[in-house]
C-alpha cells in the first residue's frame, strides 16, 4: 500500500475550516507531496457542520482513503461526530478550554491544547486554529519554517504586526506539541516534485481556456459555480467573453448563438439547470452548431441536496432533448482529466457539429487534487473541423456551385460557414430543413427529404465512434474480480483494487470515460473473460448498469451503490466485494461512517 | 443597432429575396414587415452577408427563411438569447431579431426583459397580431380582455401586457411601434432601429387575417396616429413616452416613442471586445498569461 497521511478538520461553516485546510495543502504541495482534498459541507453560509479531509503522500493520492490520521475538531459537535473515526496511531488536537473529548480508540492519542493559556484569545479569534496548525505540523515532523513562510504570505496584506502575531501563536502551538505530544510514526517526507493544486471546476474552466473557448456563460448553480468564478476572474486576461445570464434556458441558447457566430462556446450547470437546457441541446444538434455543456452532478431529484455528490444524471444526459441526434458524452475520471477532457470534447463537437456534454460531479468539481503542471497543457490539439471563416476557405459548394449548409455527405458532416462570410448566406433552422436550409417541416413536408436529412445527421455517430478511443482494462488480466465504474469513481476503485489484491483477491478495473459513444463491443470483449464483475456507482438505481445492459445485454454479478450524498471510500467497495463473493447479496449499499 | 455602410457592391431588393417565397396566408401582416425590412437594408446598403436575422418559432418567426441574409430559426421564445450570443461573438454583424407576440412576450418574456436592460445592440421586431397564429388561433399575451379564441372560447379574462410600457420600464434605449400597412413609416422606423446603438424594440401591428377577427386592418386604421405628426412630442422624454404608451382604443400612437443614446451597448461595455470580434480572435492565449494561471495554483 502507498503511504499516505490524512487530516480531518471539522467545524461549523464560518468557523474557519477552510484556512487551516488551505495552509496544510500549500505546505504539503511545497514539500513535493501529492494531495487530494474534499470538503463535506451543507448549503448554509454560517453554522451547520463541515468536514474537510486532506490526504497527502509522496505518490499520487487518488481518493480520500479510509482513515483519518489527524483530527482537528473546531467545536464540540465535530469532536462528538468524528472522534470515533480514529484508530491506533491517529491523534486528535483540540481546544481543551471549550471542547470535552470523548473516549478515543486504543492507541489513538488525545492532544488537548490549553488555548487560552497559550495565546491571547481576546485579541485573536482564530487562535485555536493557528495553534492546532503549528501543533499538527510539529507532530508530522515538518519544520516550522514551512508554516512561517505560508503564514507570512497569508497575512501579508494585513501588515507586519498581524504576520508576526500569527507566526508567534503558531510557534507556541508548535513548541507545545513538541514538548507534550507523541509525534506520528511516519514523518512526512519531502520530494522534489512541484505540483499545482486545483479543483475540478478550475480544471474545466482552464481546460476551456486552453481549448480556445472565447464565450462562456452560466447561471449560478452548485456545484458548477466554480467554473463561472474562474472564468469571470480570468476572462479579461484570457480574452474570453463571460456572461451571467437570466436562466439556464438563456445560457444554452446564448452559448449556441456565440458558437454559431464562430467561437468555441461553453457553459456549465448542475442537474436542475441542465433540465432547462434540454431543448437547447436539440437546437445545437438540429442546426449542427457545436456547443459544450458541463453538468456537475449533485444529489437529486429536484433541488435535491445542493452540496452533496451523486452520479444520478446519466439518464438525463442520455435522454436530453427529444428526437434522435448525435451527441458526445464524457465523464472525466479525475481532476486532471477535467482539464484534458474539455479540449478533446470540443474537437469532437467541432468536427461533428453536435453538442458535447461533460458529465462531472461534485466530488471532482469541488474536490482538490495536486497535478503535475505539465499536465495543464495550454497548447492542446485544436481541430475545428470543416469550418468556413472566410470566402477563400473551403467553399462547401455543391455541384451547382451554390453553397449548401446541410449538404448531404458520406460522413454526415457538411462544411459550416459562419455569418459574415460573403457568398454563403443560409438559414440554420431548428425545424427540419433540406440541404439548403429551407424548412420542410411546415407546408412543404417531404418524407423523402426528412429521411435523407435524418440519415445525414445520424451518419455522424459512426464518425464520433471512430474518433473516440474504447475503454481499456486496468490491472491484471487474470483477476478474480473486475470492478466496473464510470467517471469520478476511478481513484477510489483503483485503491479498492489494490486493497483487495493485497488481501488475496486479485482485482482489476474497467473505468468508463466516454459514455457516448460507449463502445459496447469493446466492453463486451473485455468482460467476456471476467470472473466476477461488479458495477460501482454513486446512485440509487444503477443508472450505468442499466445503460450498459441496454446497449450490450451485459449483466454483472453484482452491484455496489451509494446514494447518501457522500463519495465512496475504498473500504466500502472492498467490504461490498467480499460480502458479494460470499454470496450474501447482489446489491451492496455501504453506509457512510463520516456523519456530516 | 449600429452598423457600417457598405463601400462596394450595391445591395438591391432582389439580392434580399429568400430561397423560398413566404408561405404566410394571403393578406397576412407579416408580408409588409418583410418588405419594409428589405427596403430598409437596401436604403442603408448593408451587405446581406453581414446581417444575421434570428427568430424563434411562429408564423412570424418563419421570417429568416424569406430573406437572403444569414439566418437562424431557433427555438420558440429563445431568439433574443441566441442573438445576444451572436452579437457578443461577432459585434461587426448587424443583428435583426424577428418574431411574434407569443414568442417574445409569452414564452420568451424573461429574455425580452433582460436583453433590454443589457442594451444588446440589435433590432428586435415583433410582428404583434395579438394571437397565436401558427398554432391556429389561441390567446396571446397581447390579446385583449374578452377576446374569444379557441383556447378561451368564453373570452379572455387576463389583462394583456403592454409591450411599449414594458420595454420602456425594462430600459430599452429605442422603443417604437409600427403598422404593417404603413410601409414608408415602418421602413423609416426599421432604419432608425438598425442605426440605433443599443437595444431597439419595434412592436409592429401585423394583423393575422385568419385567426384574429378583432384586431383587423379595419380596426387599426382609424385608430393609429403617428407620433411624428405631433410636433410637440419629444422622444427623448421618457415620462412622455410612458404616458403615450398607455393610450389605446380610440387613439393608438405609432412611431418612435423613445430613444436615448447615452447608454453603452453590452458589447461596447466589455473591454474583452476592444481588440475586435471574438469570432476572428486568436484561439491561443499568450504563454506568459497561461503560465500565470498555473502559477496561481502552486
Ligand atoms: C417549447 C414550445 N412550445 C410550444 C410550441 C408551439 N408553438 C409554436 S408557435 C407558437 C405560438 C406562436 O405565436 P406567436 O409567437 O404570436 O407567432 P405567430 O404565429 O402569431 O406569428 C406555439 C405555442 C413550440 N414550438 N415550442
Ligand atoms: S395564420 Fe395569421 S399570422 Fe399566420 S400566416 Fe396566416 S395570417 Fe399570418
Ligand atoms: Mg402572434
Amino acid at each position: 500500500m502507498k503511504q499516505t497521511f490524512a487530516i480531518g478538520i471539522g467545524g461549523a461553516a464560518g468557523q474557519g475550516v477552510a484556512t487551516p485546510g488551505d495552509i496544510f495543502a500549500k505546505i504539503f504541495s511545497r514539500r513535493g507531496l501529492h494531495l487530494n482534498a474534499y470538503n463535506a459541507y451543507q448549503s448554509i453560509i454560517r453554522g451547520g457542520h463541515t468536514f474537510l479531509t486532506i490526504r497527502t503522500g509522496p505518490e499520487k493520492v487518488t481518493n480520500l482513503g479510509d482513515r483519518v490520521d489527524l483530527l482537528i475538531p473546531l467545536n464540540q459537535d465535530a469532536m462528538d461526530r468524528h472522534l470515533r473515526l480514529l484508530t491506533a496511531g491517529a491523534a486528535c488536537l483540540y481546544n481543551s478550554d471549550t471542547i470535552k473529548p470523548g473516549v478515543a480508540a486504543e492507541g489513538a492519542q488525545l492532544c488537548p491544547l490549553p488555548v487560552s493559556k497559550l495565546a491571547d484569545i481576546t485579541r485573536n479569534k482564530v487562535a485555536q486554529n493557528t495553534i492546532a496548525l503549528g501543533a499538527g505540523l510539529s507532530m508530522m515532523g515538518v519544520g516550522f519554517q514551512a508554516l512561517e513562510e505560508v503564514l507570512a504570505e497569508q497575512f501579508k496584506r494585513k501588515g507586519e504586526a498581524v504576520v508576526s502575531e500569527n507566526i508567534g501563536i503558531a510557534r507556541v502551538g508548535y513548541e507545545y506539541a513538541t514538548a507534550n505530544f507523541r509525534p506520528f510514526a511516519w514523518p512526512l517526507p519531502m520530494t522534489g516534485n512541484r505540483s499545482a493544486v486545483l479543483s475540478g471546476n478550475t480544471a474545466m474552466a482552464m481546460g476551456g481556456a486552453a481549448a480556445g473557448v472565447k464565450f462562456y456563460c452560466a447561471y449560478p448553480m452548485s456545484p458548477s459555480t466554480g467554473v463561472l468564478h474562474w472564468m469571470a476572474a480570468h476572462a479579461r486576461r484570457a480574452g474570453i467573453m463571460v456572461r451571467q445570464v437570466e436562466d439556464e434556458i438563456g445560457v444554452v441558447n446564448m452559448a449556441i448563438g456565440a458558437a454559431h457566430a464562430g467561437v468555441r462556446s461553453m457553459c456549465a450547470t448542475s442537474g436542475g439547470g441542465f433540465a432547462l437546457m434540454s431543448e437547447g441541446l436539440g437546437l445545437s444538434a438540429m442546426m449542427e452548431t457545436p456547443v459544450v455543456v458541463i453538468d456537475c452532478q449533485r444529489a437529486g431529484p429536484s433541488t435535491g441536496v445542493p452540496t452533496k455528490t451523486e452520479q444520478g444524471d446519466l439518464w438525463q444526459m442520455l435522454g436530453a432533448a427529444f428526437g434522435d441526434y448525435p451527441r458526445a458524452l464524457a465523464a472525466p475520471l479525475d481532476i486532471g482529466d477535467c482539464f484534458k477532457v474539455i479540449s478533446e470534447i470540443f474537437n469532437i463537437a467541432d468536427r461533428f457539429q453536435c453538442p458535447g456534454i461533460v458529465l462531472c460531479d461534485l466530488l471532482l468539481s469541488e474536490g482538490r487534487l495536486s497535478v503535475d503542471p505539465k499536465d495543464l497543457d495550454f497548447d492542446p490539439v485544436i481541430d475545428r473541423g470543416e469550418l468556413i471563416t472566410n470566402a477563400s476557405s473551403v467553399s462547401g459548394a455543391n455541384d451547382d456551385g451554390k453553397y449548401k449548409r446541410y449538404k448531404i455527405t458520406e460522413s454526415g458532416v457538411s462544411p459550416r460557414a459562419i455569418p459574415g462570410v460573403p457568398g454563403h448566406t443560409h438559414t440554420a433552422a431548428s425545424d427540419e430543413h433540406d440541404e439548403d436550409g429551407v424548412l420542410i417541416s411546415d407546408e412543404f413536408t417531404n418524407p423523402t427529404k426528412r429521411r435523407v436529412m435524418m440519415e445525414k445527421r445520424m451518419r455522424k455517430v459512426a464518425g464520433i465512434e471512430a474518433a473516440v478511443p474504447p475503454p481499456v482494462l486496468w490491472g491484471p488480466h487474470d483477476a478474480d474480480v473486475t470492478l466496473i465504474g464510470w467517471g469520478s469513481t476511478k481513484g477510489v476503485i483503483e485503491e479498492a483494487c489494490e486493497i483487495l489484491t493485497e488481501q488475496g483477491i486479485l482485482a482489476n478495473q474497467l473505468q468508463i470515460r466516454w459514455l457516448v459513444p460507449l463502445h459496447g463491443d469493446a466492453i463486451l470483449d473485455i468482460l467476456k473473460d471476467a470472473r466476477h464483475t461488479f458495477i460501482v456507482e454513486n446512485n440509487y438505481s444503477g443508472q450505468f448498469a442499466r445503460y450498459l445492459r441496454s446497449e450490450t445485454s451485459f449483466v454483472p454479478n453484482g452491484y455496489i451503490r451509494k446514494y447518501d450524498g457522500e463519495p465512496f471510500m475504498p473500504h466500502h467497495i472492498v467490504e461490498a466485494v467480499k460480502e458479494q463473493l460470499s454470496g450474501k447479496t447482489k446489491l451492496s449499499v455501504p453506509a457512510h461512517e463520516i456523519l456530516v | 443597432m449600429a452598423t457600417t455602410l457598405a463601400a462596394t457592391n450595391h445591395v438591391a431588393v432582389a439580392d434580399l429575396k429568400g430561397k423560398v417565397d413566404p408561405d404566410w396566408c394571403p393578406g397576412c401582416g407579416d408580408f409588409g414587415v418583410l418588405a419594409a425590412v428589405q427596403k430598409a437594408l437596401v436604403e442603408l446598403q448593408i451587405p446581406n452577408h453581414n446581417v444575421v436575422t434570428i427568430s424563434g418559432i411562429g408564423c412570424s418567426s418563419n421570417f429568416p427563411g424569406f430573406i437572403n441574409t444569414y439566418g437562424m430559426h431557433t427555438l420558440h421564445g429563445r431568439a433574443l438569447a441566441v442573438a445576444t450570443g451572436v452579437k457578443l461573438a461577432n459585434h461587426d454583424l448587424t443583428v435583426l431579431v424577428t418574431g411574434g407576440d407569443g414568442d417574445g412576450f409569452g414564452i420568451g418574456g424573461n429574455h425580452f426583459v433582460h436583453s433590454m436592460r443589457r442594451n444588446v445592440d440589435l433590432l428586435y421586431i415583433v410582428m404583434d397580431n395579438q394571437i397565436y397564429g401558427l398554432t391556429t388561433g389561441q390567446t396571446s399575451p397581447t390579446s385583449r380582455v374578452g377576446m374569444k379564441t379557441k383556447s378561451m372560447p368564453f373570452g379572455n379574462i387576463e389583462a394583456p401586457v403592454n409591450p411599449i410600457s414594458l420595454a420602456l420600464a425594462a430600459g430599452a434605449t429605442f422603443v417604437a411601434r409600427g403598422f404593417s400597412a404603413e410601409q414608408k413609416h415602418l421602413t423609416e422606423l426599421i432604419k432608425q432601429g438598425i442605426q440605433h446603438k443599443g437595444f431597439s424594440f419595434l412592436d409592429v401591428f401585423s394583423p393575422c387575417v385568419t385567426y384574429n377577427h378583432d384586431n383587423t386592418y379595419q380596426w387599426f386604421r382609424p385608430r393609429v396616429k403617428k407620433l411624428e405628426d405631433d410636433t410637440g412630442y419629444d422622444s427623448a422624454d421618457w415620462m412622455a413616452a410612458m404616458g403615450k404608451s398607455l393610450l389605446w382604443d380610440t387613439e393608438i400612437p405609432i412611431g418612435k416613442f423613445f430613444e436615448r443614446t447615452d447608454v453603452p451597448t453590452l458589447h461596447g461595455a466589455e473591454p474583452v471586445l476592444d481588440a475586435g470580434p471574438l469570432a476572428h480572435a486568436d484561439m491561443r492565449i499568450p504563454g506568459d498569461v497561461t503560465r500565470s494561471f498555473v502559477e496561481e495554483l502552486m
